[in-house]
């Protein structure tokens, strides 16, 4: 597809209108994702009444669950921005899913960190094989493996396509890395030493999940955005309007 | 006026961040044969990746025939600073190779003439090429396009580590080339003119651009 | 145009029967590594039969790993590949006339070394096969899924830590069917539905790898 016949469809695939536009983002973005994220927590931390079982150490679930899920979703827009990037020869795209994906390892992480912090308490170890934990882990490294990828090609043109191409194969392997491991786990665990076995949700839980996971969301967007318009600096720093950009904050 | 069967349309390409070209148009038709000049790094290479299917341009395209050029079409020989010899191979074997996976049949005879076509000593023909000389491999490298027979021939730099003798001999297998209608674009420090090559000689000057 | 890629692997098995060093290299290392662990855990027989399918899995598959680079190196280094790539046969093909090559040279013989290894663990003559099976038809997959991270890497330095990070996770589906089949059989249990995930996976991999990994090739070639 060309983008020159479709230039509506293609008005913000362009780096120097898009920059402006991200721009007028971030902040209301980032307002909402701390708006969000503190409601989400205060229902979580301080309404949600404690778990007759687990205490008040369950509460973590607030952020582990949402973590995980953000750190899912993010892959998958990392890979619809590199498919769209593939598709239709659109850096910007590219650039996209570059600023998605240290977000996205941030959230993995986040949702290690707090699945072991949930885990201490309950099991006493600081870590389990469980079926999600250890899915997470692996995502955790196929997001280090897309930065890695990234860093180590000097020529942008074959990094955006290696790290796309890379993207997307890490994709189709999700599922199947799931499934895979899933199977493992009930092959292997006789015990019922899991953290999907999260306390029984009454509806004010969901909710709070619900709020913090808009808000993570948000940050996502948020930081993905800000993060976009220092690539678009960088890689377009040689263009005109980039440079006229560059002499009035010199001059201002 | 030959048909004009090789065109670049508003080549643009890049090396990193670097812009070697622009806007760049070629045409070759049948029969002939244009001369890539410019200094180290001004993108002579490149411009024959690109006419090879093997570099994406920026912006632009190369049509054969008025069709995309791609390299499934094998239509093109190309002959870049590295030969595609297989080391631990005899020239014989690498040849016979060269030749299979492209589907051609080819005998014993036709790698043995080919191999007398270049000059190459038949007592190294059978030895594997991590043992023969520079000069030696660039030889059998050129006897691969002898074999090929196909229409555009791409040479970059094709008479590196050959002395007087094979450098005329192979220019008397260029000759032969456009005398048949195929086409050629080469880059080469060696000096050419149209006596050379028989037949007008265009030439393409690329200057790096710097922004 | 099966004909050639049938030639384009033999001339693969060509090279690679010319350098048995790397052949024995692959197997020493596959020995090696197998018997590192007795050494680490103790000679306890039932904690060997225990660990075996896991242990002998993880070995062939690292072995095969190292083996990764010199899929595409090489043809690289010498303008092979490029060739190739004009030839007009279609790179994906291409792709899994090499990768076939490299399993027949480099994975094959780790799958008919490992009953061998499988005795030290003191496993029974049947488990002996469901390993041999498991490796025949899981190392297929291994190569297949690991040509896309030596396509990615090809040419970069520093590529050998790095195709292990991109390549490893990937690894991980057809290790947990590979090693769950020799478990099965040794736990007395049914390996079939484990081989045929397996089988399912080489399957998939050899239609759908050489996709990715010749566009990889593509780019490592401009």
């Amino acid at each position: 597809m060309d983008i020159r016949q479709h230039p509506r469809l293609f008005h913000y695939a362009s780096p120097a209108t898009f920059y402006p536009l991200a721009g007028r983002l971030v902040p209301s973005l980032g307002g909402l994702a701390l708006l969000l994220c503190l409601l989400g927590l205060w229902i979580g931390l301080v309404i949600a009444p404690g778990d007759a079982q687990q205490g008040e150490g369950y509460r973590i679930i607030f952020v582990h669950v949402p973590a995980s899920w953000m750190s899912m979703l993010a892959y998958l827009a990392m890979a619809f921005w590199c498919a769209i990037g593939l598709i239709f020869n659109t850096r910007l795209s590219f650039m996209m899913a570059h600023a998605l994906a240290p977000t996205g390892a941030l959230f993995a992480l986040l949702s290690l960190v707090t699945g072991a912090l949930w885990g201490k308490p309950m099991w006493g170890t600081w870590w389990v094989w469980d079926a999600r934990l250890t899915s997470e882990l692996i995502l955790l490294f196929l997001y280090l493996g897309y930065l890695a990828l990234q860093g180590a090609v000097e020529d942008p043109h074959r990094a955006d396509r290696a790290c796309a191409l890379l993207a997307l194969v890490g994709a189709f392997n999700v599922p199947v890395i799931y499934f895979s491991v899933r199977w493992w786990s009930t092959l292997h665990q006789g015990a019922s030493v899991s953290l999907s076995q999260a306390p029984a949700m009454a509806s004010l839980m969901l909710w709070g999940m619900a709020l913090t996971a808009l808000g993570f969301w948000a940050y996502t967007a948020a930081v993905a955005l800000a993060r976009v318009r220092l690539l678009i600096l960088e890689r377009e720093r040689r263009s005109d309007w980039v440079q006229r950009l560059l002499n009035e904050e010199a001059t201002a | 006026m030959p048909p004009v069967m090789l065109e670049a349309r508003q080549l643009t390409a890049q090396r990193g961040e670097r812009l070697l070209f622009a806007n760049l148009d070629l045409r070759l038709a049948r029969g002939q044969a244009l001369w890539l000049k410019g200094r180290n790094g001004s993108g002579k290479t490149t411009l024959l990746r690109i006419l090879a299917g093997l570099h994406q341009p920026r912006e632009g395209g190369v049509y054969w025939q008025t069709a995309p050029l791609t390299t499934g079409l094998a239509t093109t020989s190309y002959l870049g600073h590295r030969n595609g010899l297989k080391d631990d191979l005899s020239p014989s074997e690498n040849l016979h190779h060269a030749c299979r996976l492209q589907g051609l049949a080819v005998t014993e005879t036709a790698i043995e003439v080919a191999l007398a076509q270049v000059g190459l000593d038949p007592l190294v023909q059978e030895l594997p090429c991590r043992l023969l000389s520079q000069g030696q491999q660039r030889r059998v490298a050129l006897a691969r396009l002898l074999l090929e027979q196909r229409p555009l021939w791409l040479l970059d730099e094709p008479f590196v580590g050959l002395d007087d003798q094979a450098v005329a001999r192979f220019l008397d297998h260029l000759r032969h080339h456009l005398a048949q209608g195929g086409l050629l674009v080469l880059t080469t420090h060696q000096p050419l003119d149209a006596a050379s090559l028989g037949v007008p000689l265009a030439e393409l000057q690329l200057s790096p651009q710097f922004h | 145009m099966l004909a050639a890629a049938f030639a384009l692997l033999r001339r693969d098995l060509q090279l690679a029967w010319r350098h048995p060093s790397d052949l024995a290299a692959g197997l020493f290392f596959f020995v090696i590594v197998s018997s590192l662990f007795p050494l680490g855990v103790g000679p306890e027989t039932a904690l060997l039969q225990r660990m075996a399918p896991g242990v002998l899995w993880v070995a062939a598959l690292l072995a095969s790993f190292l083996a990764l680079p010199r899929l595409f190196a090489e043809d690289h280094r010498d303008g092979s590949l490029e060739q190739l790539a004009l030839s007009g046969l279609p790179l994906p093909l291409v792709v899994a006339a090499k990768t076939l090559a490299h399993w027949l040279a480099a994975g094959l013989p780790l799958a008919l070394v490992s009953p061998l290894l499988g005795l030290q663990f003191q496993l029974p003559v049947d488990v002996l096969g469901v390993l041999l099976l498991s490796l025949l038809l899981g190392g297929p997959a291994l190569a297949v899924v690991g040509a896309i991270g030596a396509a990615l890497t090809l040419g970069l330095r520093g590529s050998g830590m790095l195709l292990a990070l991109l390549v490893l996770p990937l690894y991980i589906p057809v290790l947990i069917f590979g090693a769950g089949a020799v478990d099965a059989q040794l736990a007395g249990l049914s390996p079939m539905p484990h081989l045929s995930l397996l089988a399912a996976c080489t399957l998939a991999g050899l239609g759908l790898a050489p996709l990715p990994t010749a566009a990889a090739l593509r780019l490592a070639l401009e």
